[in-house]
């Protein structure tokens, strides 16, 4: 009797999750496809909510069209802002000759973002522009846009359809930038059903062509919840150049402060 | 005038601080958690197209320049020690051949609280042709005519960021002297400074403490700053003298001044727009002067990934052409290329003219980065139509081509 208490009592967490992902997708079938894009973004949105803060070292390779390779390093620490886009710190590593320039930027959902940047020889922060959400980020192939906390108001959305994309189901939802100044049209967003994280986007420019694909992999689980990946290989279909970023040493309620990511502590990042 | 000899005792003083440093760091590896040594040397080449006002200056120099960096790191990141000497050595001019202490600085961050003590850099300021307000350190003007570079400056500095702002306090015990090119180096003024003539009003001299305090907040799109400054002006006026030979010389004078300063820069879409303002007392009549204008910029230009930005901004200062001041009504235009390629190519390239005597100042500054750890820079400087009562009239043909070639480590 006890061990069929013990085996309702192990299988019950299992079915009641069971249940909740088929009402949740059945509450999904049951609006139309445009309702059903923005509930997936809701839920990834929902999913990766709680982090509180995270540091991480991220390499990007540049490569251009005859295969030249170069390098850069920084250290990126995130802070979650309630009800408002994450704030982040970014400290360049490398190339030696921009090591210690810092950018700090403080995210909004639709409003432009405020961002700052440090440059260590003048010891001089410049409240920039953020206006430049389509430019490339350090002379890579990723876009400030590409970067930045995805917050649910950042776009509209469309379900496409479901499928399998390298034995894994996904829904593929399609976006359409809400903010001013996107160098997208729209972007296609493949969608890991299991862990409500991005595998695969498709970018398309102002003139609704391909412009690039990025592709995701090597997700880990942090703090029993949240997923995290450690590739991201992005392609310029149109420039044949690609950058890939490489994410390492993941850290999770570090004790970062809202005074770390104040403007007056640019001056102190290294 | 600063001798070989004490040169020389300089850079012993200095290497050995470096040392100990770094021993420190190795031996006691539980007490400092983190170190790194850092730096650049850079190769400079200049070349002066037009005759020289004297037969002894030069039509090309040469000069090379060291700047190693040492970070200190403990008690859990919240103190560090920073060390950055400087060297230069110039081929023709005694003078620019300098060493400083540009960073010796202690550095603890509490909660809402920073405190640093040593020498230092503290830049003030938003807009991009002058810097009215930046007042902490003086300029070394050896270095460039454009008056960016700065000498390291003695400090004890108290932060409080708070949510109604950023309150630093500054208090500044020895004041550093302007330095000027020598008379056998080109840039130099006619007649020469005398810079060991120099003269203070205070009858502290040097050692006058000087303190300032500076209030800054970001409103929104808004970035202000309110500053004051009391203490041994930055920027001398020059009294006419001889030295032991007869010749005419200029006697650098600094005066005790308040200075009161205020920055703002609105951040809105692709503008900045920008506005410095101070108001001097203590240098004869008390004088306002005013920086302001934009920088506006077109990202992604033409679907590529370049941005093209466009400077303006128009100088004022009431104290006309009275004064020995060199922007009392100009207007500063130039374009900033950005290539957003690999190497980070830069240019910059701008005009300022003189509304007044028609005057203009000519300035493009390039920049692109070779393999990891190269940086090749072009910069060129021009003066025309300078009329003799210009302030910068001594150097009129002094135009300069400079190629730099830095190896970072």
């Amino acid at each position: 009797m006890t061990r069929w208490l013990l085996c309702l009592a192990l299988t019950l967490p299992l079915l009641e999750a069971a249940w909740a992902q088929v009402s949740q997708e059945q509450e999904f079938e049951e609006k139309g496809p445009e309702a059903k894009g923005l509930a997936i973004a809701q839920e990834m949105d929902k999913r990766d909510t709680g982090w509180r803060d995270s540091k991480a070292i991220l390499t990007m390779v540049l490569r251009n069209r005859q295969g030249q390779e170069t390098t850069r390093k920084m250290r990126a620490s995130s802070l979650e802002v309630d009800g408002d886009g994450d704030k982040s710190l970014t400290i360049f590593d490398s190339p030696r000759d921009v090591k210690g320039t810092a950018f700090l930027s403080h995210t909004h959902a639709v409003k432009p973002d405020d961002q700052w940047l440090y440059l260590p020889a003048l010891k001089r922060v410049k409240r920039i522009s953020s206006a430049n959400k389509s430019g490339p980020f350090v002379g890579s192939e990723f876009a400030y846009e590409d970067l930045t906390s995805q917050e649910v108001e950042k776009y509209t959305y469309k379900w496409l359809r479901d499928e399998i994309l390298d034995g894994k189901d996904v829904f593929v939802i399609e976006r359409y930038p809400v903010y001013k100044h996107s160098g997208y049209t729209r972007q296609v967003v493949w969608v890991d059903r299991a862990i409500y994280q991005p595998l695969k986007t498709e970018y398309f420019d102002r003139k609704n062509a391909l412009l690039k694909t990025l592709t995701i992999g090597g997700y880990k689980q942090y703090l029993d919840r949240y997923w995290r990946p450690s590739t991201m290989n992005m392609v310029n279909h149109q420039t044949g150049k690609s950058t890939a970023l490489t994410w390492a040493d993941y850290a999770f309620a570090t004790g970062s402060k809202d005074g770390d990511f104040h403007k007056n502590a640019l001056k102190r990042a290294r | 005038m600063l001798t070989l000899r004490a040169l020389l005792f300089r850079v012993v003083v200095s290497s050995v601080l470096l040392w100990t440093g770094v021993i420190t760091a190795k031996e006691t590896g539980s007490f400092i958690e983190y170190w790194e040594l850092t730096g650049n040397v850079a190769l400079e080449g200049r070349y002066f197209p037009e005759k020289p006002r004297l037969s002894a200056q030069p039509y090309l120099t040469f000069a090379t320049a060291f700047e190693p960096e040492l970070y200190l790191e403990w008690d859990d990141g919240t103190q560090s020690l920073t060390l950055a000497p400087f060297f230069r050595f110039d081929s023709h001019d005694n003078q620019r051949t300098h060493f400083d202490i540009r960073e010796l600085m202690w550095q603890w961050v509490g909660d809402a609280i920073e405190l640093r003590a040593g020498v230092g850099k503290v830049f003030w300021g938003v807009t991009e042709g002058v810097h009215l307000v930046d007042i902490i350190n003086q300029t070394d003007l050896v270095e460039s005519p454009d008056g960016e570079d700065k000498l390291g400056q003695p400090m004890v500095n108290l932060d409080f960021v708070e949510d109604w702002g950023t309150l630093s306090l500054f208090l500044l015990p020895r004041t550093r002297l302007r330095t000027f090119p020598g008379p056998s180096g080109r840039l130099s003024t006619q007649p020469r400074v005398a810079t060991d003539q120099v003269r203070f009003d205070s009858g502290a001299g040097r050692g006058h403490v000087d303190v300032a305090g500076r209030w800054s907040h970001v409103f929104g799109e808004f970035d202000v700053a309110l500053s004051h400054f009391y203490g041994n002006t930055r920027e001398p006026r020059f009294l006419p003298g001889r030295d032991a030979l007869g010749q005419a010389v200029l006697i650098p004078l600094y005066e005790r001044i308040h200075q009161t300063g205020l920055e703002l820069q609105w951040t809105h879409d692709a503008w900045l727009w920008k506005l410095e303002a101070i108001r001097r007392a203590g240098q004869g009549d008390t004088f306002r002067a005013l920086a302001a204008g934009f920088e506006y910029t077109f990202f992604g230009l033409a679907q590529t990934a370049l941005d093209l930005g466009v400077v303006v901004e128009g100088y004022y200062d009431d104290r006309g052409e009275t004064g020995t001041v060199i922007f009392q009504k100009d207007v500063l235009t130039a374009l900033r290329l950005t290539l957003n390629d690999e190497q980070d190519t830069v240019v910059l390239a701008g005009v300022i003219s003189d509304l007044d005597n028609g005057a203009r100042f000519y300035s493009a500054e390039a920049s692109r980065r070779l393999g990891d750890a190269w940086k090749l820079s072009l910069e060129a400087r021009a003066w025309f139509d300078v009329p003799a009562d210009d302030p910068l009239f001594s150097i009129r043909r002094d135009d300069y081509v400079q190629l730099r070639l830095a190896w970072f480590f």
